[in-house]
Order: C-alpha cells, then structure tokens, then sequence
C-alpha cells in the first residue's frame, strides 16, 4: 500500500459517518424498525470507524510528503467524526430516554381525565364530545389520545 | 398515525393529537402533512399536567411539554390501553393499538 497516495479511507469514512448520521434523519426514522433501534446507522458507523482507524495510520505515516499537514488534517478529521459518532449514540440511547417519571398517568381501567381544548379551527373541543359525536354517521366505539411533544 | 387511518376508522377508533402547539401552528402542520385527524392544542400544558404528562424545560425557550404517550379510551371514558414510552423516539405501533381496540365494543 503506497502510504504518499492520497489518503481515501479517512475521507470516506468521514462521508460514511456523515451519511450515517443524516440517513437516519431523512430515512431510517421513518421506518419503525429502524428507528426504534438504529441498526442499519450503527453497521455504517461501524465500517466508518473501521475506515477510520486505517485512514489515520496511513495520515501518521512518516513517508507521507507533507507529515506534518498530514497529521493535523487526519487528526481533525478523525476527531471530527468520532465526535459526531459519539453525538449519534449518545443523542438516539441516552439523550432520548431522559424522561420524567409519569406515576400519576391514568392507569387502564381507570377514567380518563375530562379536558376542554381548541381544534384547529378553534372549536372547543371535549373528551365527552369526541367520545360521543358521530365519525362518518357512526359513534366511535374508543378515542385514541396521542400526546406529542410538538412541532418545533 | 395518518397512514393506518383507514384500519383505525374500521375499527372505530377515533385518533386525537395533543401537544402545546397553538391551533395555527398545528393547522399549518395538518396541511402541510395532509393530517385529518383532529389536533387539540393545550398551550399553557394543562390537560398534559391533569395527565401527569409534562416533560418540564424541554421545549423550545424551555416551555413544558407533553412527553410522548397514548391512551385508548373506551366510549364510557374508561382508560383501556396505555403506552408510555422510556425512549421518546420509541413510540407506539398502529398494531398496537388496533390489537388494544379489537377488545372494545
């Protein structure tokens, strides 16, 4: 392996770890299976990684022509990616399970709350109501309430 | 949620969204998303607080907001399903809830 050539396993393991990075954003997070458990992001961060590590034996190489350059632009690169590695990992198993305990949410067999809020019409709308007026003709046999953090 | 719309509405499960956005916020996501559901808004997060719901700070500016959960509520108002995540970005399967539906009359 000719270590003065240009160093393509650090930059392609770069655009991998990017790539794995935004693939889950505009691909896997709409698929359950892969948003529920990111397999497919953490096998391309896998095969980055692994580009990685050769790309900075070949960027510390001492037949390199310019080691010095080369060591300071594997360097960043590499940190660069392994940050942005760490982000994703800590972003999708930690950061996301940092919620409140809910003791006090209804329970099943319980009754739910009674509310009043504004459609987006503005109309006040109540649990009775939804669970009573009609859909299509025909009354709702269950009204699925879905909590959702917003859009922002 | 949009997409298993038709097997809800068979069913009989009516889908109903809460968040604190504003009404005008949720409109222009349930036009731009083609949603037609309904979408309730409770800005100052009371109903999310009555539903021990509230995930303090971690909105935009550090308002409270709901953290995600859903509940399947039979037509007397009984509670028959609920789903609270530990993981916001694990959130509850349509096949779930239709499977939680099939036991409602």
């Amino acid at each position: 392996m000719d270590v003065r050539r240009f160093n393509w396993p650090l930059w392609v393991g770069l655009l991998l770890t990017l790539a794995g990075g935004f693939s889950f954003l505009l691909v896997f997070v709409w698929i359950p299976a892969t948003r529920d458990f990111p397999w497919a992001n953490l096998l391309i961060f896998l095969v980055a990684a692994v580009l990685l590590f050769v790309g900075i034996r070949r960027g510390f190489a001492s037949a390199r022509r310019r080691p010095t350059l080369s060591k300071i632009v594997t360097s960043l690169v590499a940190l660069f990616s392994f940050a942005f590695i760490a982000l994703f990992i800590f972003s999708v198993f930690v950061f996301s399970r940092w919620l409140p305990p809910s003791t006090g949410a209804p329970h099943v067999g319980q009754k739910a709350p009674e509310f009043t809020l504004k459609d987006t019409t503005g109309r006040d709308v109540s649990l009775t109501q939804l669970l009573s007026e009609p859909v299509d003709g025909t009354p709702p046999k269950s009204v699925l309430l879905v909590f959702y953090r917003g859009y922002w | 949620m949009e997409k298993s719309r038709d097997s809800l509405k068979a069913a009989g499960v009516r889908a109903v969204a809460i968040s604190i956005d504003s009404p005008e916020e949720s409109r222009k996501l349930a036009q731009e998303q083609g949603y037609t559901f309904t979408i309730l808004s409770d800005p100052n997060a009371e109903v999310i607080q009555r539903y021990d719901l509230v995930h303090a700070g971690a909105g935009e500016s550090g308002k409270d907001i709901a953290r995600p959960a859903e509940f399947l509520i039979d037509s007397s108002g009984t509670v028959r399903w609920v789903n609270l995540t530990e993981n916001y970005m694990v959130r509850a399967r349509p096949e779930q809830v239709l499977e939680a539906a099939k036991s409602i009359k």
